[in-house]
């Protein structure tokens, strides 16, 4: 039932490490948009009053690992996970699973992550990535954002799996251990409830900047950065926004194509029109998403400066705000079998 | 988006990868492709960095001027703030805080030195005679 291991390149880290895994373990109708959707991984939040990286907190999607784990424990598999204090530890846990020959994920912090470009080497503590064997001393490593695979010595492993810092991965590794059975009937049910989880926490997740209530939030945020903070200032908020929401692992417009791809194939899955036309309204809200960030670009490569250009980046998000409510009402009201 | 609107810039990923996008077809259909890069986040990125290396070249000033000690300066260098640092060192904050004067920085034992540079992957000696 198991298959060999392949090395699947995905847009997002988490995805991939869930779609390879579970294609191995013999789930061959696994996609990453079937993770993501059956793991809810479309979100919003910005986080008042935090900085990362001198810019401001938001994420367009869920906490990192919970959709890996949840994607597994709608499929009825169980996922086990461990994390070290000690890093010799780590190391020995490690060889021992490659030695049995289960491919295992890994969390990682990019910062020392030799094989990646220099550029977006920041102190980010949730990548992950598979390590699937061990040949003259080195790991192979499938880092399912990369093209191709790669391969890192025990030294340069063990120090991104203990680098240090908010979600340090203490050696964190994981991997699926019982399966159920794979049957159609476990994935009708996963994607229904994802749909409806993610409805869920897009439309009634409390406080005012989360969900489809944060997106108005940053917007209202928006408006009074270049007065509260100067230009220069509010211009690389604006930056962290694109950023945060276009760089590699979203597979563009902020998850949204994504999570629109998702519901094309659950639309397939389920035999429901309804869902391939709210998939639309995500392409939508993708593409406008993809123009604001056209618009806040001009702003920080210094072309428009005022007040009003602004005020336009904030219209345009509380248009995806109104796009993103009205399709999660029809997913959250929809009947589905 | 639609595949042959998907950008190929240039960027900072360069030859060591392109990056999985979700696009349309021709047939209105999602499907895969990839992507060299996108101009409007490249520049995001560049951005950032230039931001970066001015913050760096400030504390390079500051300590040249005896203002603050070449922890603030590494700190910096390496994209560290609090919570990062903190983690690697194990020293709590407002430790770190007095650790960035310099008076204080010239009387600290070679062991607590050790652990900054070791978080830096500078040696000792370079953290040590840092003039700016």
């Amino acid at each position: 039932m198991k298959n060999e291991f392949r090395h699947i390149q995905t847009a997002h880290c988490e995805n991939g490490v869930a779609t390879s895994l579970l294609k191995y373990h013999g789930f061959d109708y696994m996609s990453e948009p079937l993770a993501f959707g059956m793991g809810s991984g479309l979100f919003y939040i910005h986080l008042p009053f935090l900085t990362i990286s001198n810019g401001p907190a938001i994420s367009y999607r869920t906490m990192p690992g919970w959709i890996f784990s949840r994607a597994c424990k709608a499929l009825g598999v169980k996922v086990h996970r461990k994390k070290f204090n000690s890093e010799s530890a780590a190391q020995e846990y490690l060889d021992q699973k490659v030695k049995e020959g289960i491919p295992v994920g890994c969390q990682v912090g990019v910062f020392h992550l030799p094989y990646f470009p220099s550029e977006y080497r920041f102190h980010f503590n949730a990548h992950n990535l598979i390590v699937y064997g061990k040949e003259n001393g080195k790991y192979m490593i499938s880092d399912p954002v990369m093209e191709n695979v790669t391969t890192l010595t025990e030294q340069e492993l063990l120090k991104v799996r203990f680098a240090k810092g908010p979600l340090a991965p203490r050696g964190h590794i994981y991997y699926p251990e019982k399966f159920g059975e794979v049957s159609e009937k476990l994935l009708r049910k996963g994607i229904i409830s994802g749909i409806k989880r993610n409805s869920r926490d897009m439309l009634y997740i409390p406080g005012n900047f989360a969900g489809v209530a944060g997106i108005k939030y940053t917007s209202r945020q928006i408006r009074g950065w270049r007065e509260k903070l100067g230009e220069r200032k509010s211009a690389l908020y604006l930056g962290q926004i694109v950023r945060m929401q276009e760089e590699i692992g979203t597979g563009g417009g902020g998850f949204r194509f994504l999570y629109g791809a998702f519901l094309e194939q659950a639309g397939g899955i389920l035999q429901n029109d309804q869902l391939t036309s709210v998939s639309e309204d995500f392409t939508k809200a993708g593409d406008l998403w993809r123009a604001s960030a056209v618009q806040m670009a001009r702003i920080y490569k210094g072309r428009l400066s005022e007040q009003k250009d602004y005020d336009e980046s904030a219209d345009m998000l509380l248009q995806i705000a109104d796009i993103e409510l009205e399709a999660f009402r029809k997913l959250n009201k929809m009947k589905l079998t | 988006m639609k595949k042959e609107n998907l950008p190929q810039d240039k960027s900072a990923l360069g030859d060591i990868t392109r990056e999985v996008c979700y696009v349309k077809n021709e047939e209105g259909k999602y499907t895969t492709d990839l992507s060299s890069g996108w101009e409007v986040k490249k520049d995001a990125l560049d951005n950032a960095w230039t931001d970066i290396n001015q913050r760096v070249e400030e504390a390079r000033l500051a300590v040249k001027n005896g203002l603050v000690s070449p922890i603030q300066y590494y700190m910096e260098l390496r994209l560290m703030d609090f919570p990062i640092i903190c983690g690697y060192t194990g020293f709590w904050r407002m430790t770190i805080r007095r650790h960035m004067k310099p008076h204080v920085f010239k009387n600290l034992s070679d062991k607590k030195l050790l652990l900054y540079a070791q978080a830096f992957e500078v040696t000792l000696e370079e953290l040590k005679n840092f003039k700016g």
